[in-house]
């Protein structure tokens, strides 16, 4: 996980302290700062320093509340002014014409072929329109095999014919799409390098003759620096309608949105996150710019824990730390719950301000491990009714976990503090499992 | 034509030195010029070089590292004029690559003589290129006489394993399958048994792309390692992480995390036939100490070639002026 802006512009504010206002000379290295967060991000470095411009003019001179320190108040200008730049609204689909044409194109493993799946679905589902997915590249080995094996999961026809050329492949959907019925036709290109001459000129024609409604642009979340000229060669040639951003699933910060976005001006229509057809979702400007800026994503965590977490299981543990019945084998689930999230550091990190108290803090998956290890040296007996465990138990579980009887002791006590706190809990009311701690 | 296949394309020597003086000389005429008439490297001289870095992915923390072991050069070794400091900032530059391979092999696709069959598993996240590199690597070990075997372990993705197959036919080596939605680790096992049963001389085993960050995925992948290393104890004999060449600085990330669970041995570098220089393997090879051993020139079998990292440090430079 990357640092996070806010902690790193923390010490450049430090000699911002006692000042009532933002100052050419106080607000330089901040703005290094900035500059070099974004560029981390993969924010093309011209437009980080452009960025930075700009953020500047608006913070000079501007006052700092009380309430606000002027650190706080850089973050907030530094987030509206990219929630901005990044488009204010959300951009829909144009899907006015009988049938309506969409060409998906982009460079090489953007994720062309399952965004269009993707995309068919949501039409389908979201737009109620019947989609025609057409499979145009007839150059990657098995790329039309994999469109027909993606419509046959989300059933949506695929139309393809061997032995023609991709232009012609097109032209012949549309009216396939015409004669049928269809309202929405995707046509899924080919991979292509944008200096790549014959084979933008290749997309060129099937646009010339299919006349498409819309031209997305597929990239990669994760492109880098070179995100500014792929995008600028593909908009010269073809005057794309809309981005649409893939892999976003990943832990990527993102910058190479703004790249493109500051660049050429079109909207972000898309982003995709993920393998299964459901997972493509709108563009949302300021949950972009907290990610480009590090700033701790709350809801995607939110979102990880309701991907992972097992409802059912909540609702017995919720019964039983409502009866008091709370025990160790509870526990270890708990444990074992977390641990599916994913790494721990990497979960807190995602908590606003976390950041930085856990900078220097050694957490990985085995900081369960011990604690697993002395729950697993326990009988059922002991785990379903800790208070029997004397001096002698505690022993020979502090031999078989190989911990020490002082951590086996202090595990005991932690649990017991804990339950003590959830009998509290119970009597105010309102209790979330997911709220247990570790201490 | 691009950079790379200019660099790389032994036929076109001519051309090569040609495209490559071009490309100097725009670079260095101009942070000459900013040099004329002053005694050391000055700040607008470094600016200039970090922009460069900066915008060929090379990334902060690594291009502030160049820029400081090159001031310390500088102010050790005097240089007269700019083609020696052009030699320093590649001497630094290199200095920053962990070394190949040791001992490192007489031909650019010769196996190690005691290692039979090699195994190879390829691991990396989604789009990079990881079948399309196993296809050519299938055909420069056949090329060079070595008898190969492919392992379609990518059982996840729509039409992977048909993709791979094409690729298997194009080198003309044999290929082994289960069907979509099989065990990749079982996959994987049937392929080195095979490979060992066969006497082949080298066994490749694709993988489905993963992002990194997903940890059931990651830990998929470390149990087909697992699963290779006990029925061929010592393989796999090379995990290879394929990096597409215009990722940001996300590859960083992607190499620790794929560090963590299969002890990578390469990394291969694709799709460096377009605009994008791949500087972030610089940062990896640096940060890491993974050498970086191929890079990926384009869509046809035989568009790979061994990495040579002075055609890349070159390459790092090539265009920059203009931009």
């Amino acid at each position: 996980m990357f640092e996070s802006l806010s902690e790193r512009l923390e010490s450049a504010f430090k000699q911002l302290k006692g000042q009532g206002r933002i100052t050419e000379i106080n607000v330089a290295s901040t703005l290094k700062e900035i500059r070099r967060a974004l560029v981390d991000a993969d924010v093309h470095y011209k437009i980080a320093k452009e960025f930075t411009d700009r953020v500047k003019e608006k913070a000079l001179g501007a006052k700092v509340l009380q309430a606000v320190s002027p650190g706080q108040l850089m973050v907030k200008l530094v987030q509206d002014e990219l929630t901005a730049l990044m488009g204010g609204q959300a951009a829909s689909l144009s899907l006015e014409q009988k049938p309506s044409v969409i060409l998906v194109v982009g460079l090489q493993g953007s994720g062309k072929t399952t965004f269009s799946g993707k995309l068919a679905y949501f039409i389908r589902q979201k737009l109620h329109k019947s989609p025609l997915l057409v499979a145009a590249d007839i150059y990657r080995p098995a790329a039309i095999e994999q469109l027909k094996v993606i419509g046959q999961q989300i059933q949506v026809p695929v139309f393809s014919e061997e032995g023609l050329p991709a232009v012609e492949i097109a032209r012949k959907a549309v009216t396939e799409a015409k004669n049928h019925g269809y309202q929405v036709v995707i046509i899924d290109t080919a991979g292509r390098l944008a200096i790549d001459e014959a084979m933008m000129q290749e997309v060129a024609d099937i646009k010339a003759a299919v006349n498409p409604e819309e031209i997305l642009f597929v990239a990669d979340a994760m492109t880098g620096q070179d995100a500014v000229n792929t995008a600028k060669a593909f908009h010269d040639r073809l005057a794309f309608t809309g981005v649409v951003l893939t892999k976003m699933d990943g832990d990527t910060r993102g910058g190479a949105a703004l790249s493109i976005k500051y660049t050429i001006q079109k909207p972000i229509k898309f982003v995709s996150a993920g393998e299964k057809p459901d997972t493509l979702d709108i563009f949302y400007p300021d949950r972009m710019a907290q990610r480009i800026l590090g700033m701790g994503d709350i809801v995607s965590l939110v979102e990880k824990a309701q991907e992972q977490y097992d409802a059912e299981m909540a609702k017995r543990l919720e019964k039983k730390i409502r009866k008091n019945q709370f025990d160790l084998n509870d526990f270890k689930e708990q444990l074992a719950q977390i641990r599916k999230m994913g790494n721990l550091k990497d979960l807190l990190a995602m908590i606003p301000g976390m950041g930085k108290q856990l900078k220097n803090l050694d957490l990985n998956d085995d900081a369960f491990k011990g604690i697993e290890a002395i729950i697993n040296s326990m009988t059922p007996e002991e785990r379903a009714n800790p208070d029997i465990i004397d001096g002698s138990r505690r022993r020979r579980i502090a031999q078989g976990s190989g911990r020490d009887i002082q951590e086996v002791n202090q595990f005991l006590k932690q649990f017991e503090q804990m339950r003590q706190m959830m009998k509290m809990m119970n009597k105010m009311g309102s209790i979330n499992p997911l709220h247990i701690r570790k201490n | 034509m691009s950079i790379w296949s200019r660099f790389f394309s032994r036929e076109k020597q001519a051309e090569l030195d040609r495209g490559l003086q071009k490309t100097r000389d725009n670079l260095w005429s101009r942070l000459g010029k900013l040099l004329t008439g002053k005694s050391t490297i000055d700040d607008e001289w470094l600016d200039e070089l970090e922009e460069a870095l900066i915008s060929a992915d090379v990334g902060i923390d690594t291009t502030v590292e160049i820029l400081n072991r090159l001031q310390q050069k500088a102010a050790r070794e005097r240089y007269r004029n700019s083609e020696e400091l052009q030699q320093l900032l590649e001497q630094t530059i290199l200095s920053l690559l962990p070394p190949v391979q040791q001992p490192a092999p007489a031909q650019p696709f010769q196996l190690p003589d005691n290692k039979r069959p090699y195994v190879i598993l390829v691991v990396g996240v989604n789009g990079v290129g990881k079948t399309t590199t196993i296809g050519k690597l299938a055909y420069q070990y056949k090329q060079a006489g070595y008898q190969v075997l492919l392992g379609a372990a990518d059982t996840f993705r729509a039409a992977a394993v048909e993709q791979l197959t094409i690729w298997s036919e194009r080198a003309g080596v044999p290929l082994v399958k289960q069907g979509m939605g099989a065990d990749p680790g079982a996959v994987a096992f049937d392929t080195v048994q095979s490979a060992m049963a066969r006497n082949m001389d080298v066994a490749i085993i694709d993988t489905a792309g993963r992002l990194h960050n997903k940890k059931h995925l990651m830990d998929e992948l470390g149990k087909i390692r697992r699963v290779i290393n006990k029925k061929l104890p010592g393989a796999p004999h090379e995990v290879l992480l394929v990096l597409d060449g215009s990722t940001g600085q996300n590859a960083l990330e992607q190499a620790k995390q794929f560090m963590a669970v299969t002890e990578l041995t390469g990394l291969v570098v694709t799709k460096l036939d377009g605009t994008a220089k791949g500087g972030v393997v610089l940062a990896i090879a640096h940060q890491c100490q993974i050498p970086i051993r191929y890079i990926g020139l384009g869509e046809r079998i035989t568009d790979l070639q061994p990495f040579d990292p002075e055609s890349f440090v070159h390459s790092l430079f090539a265009g920059a002026a203009s931009a």
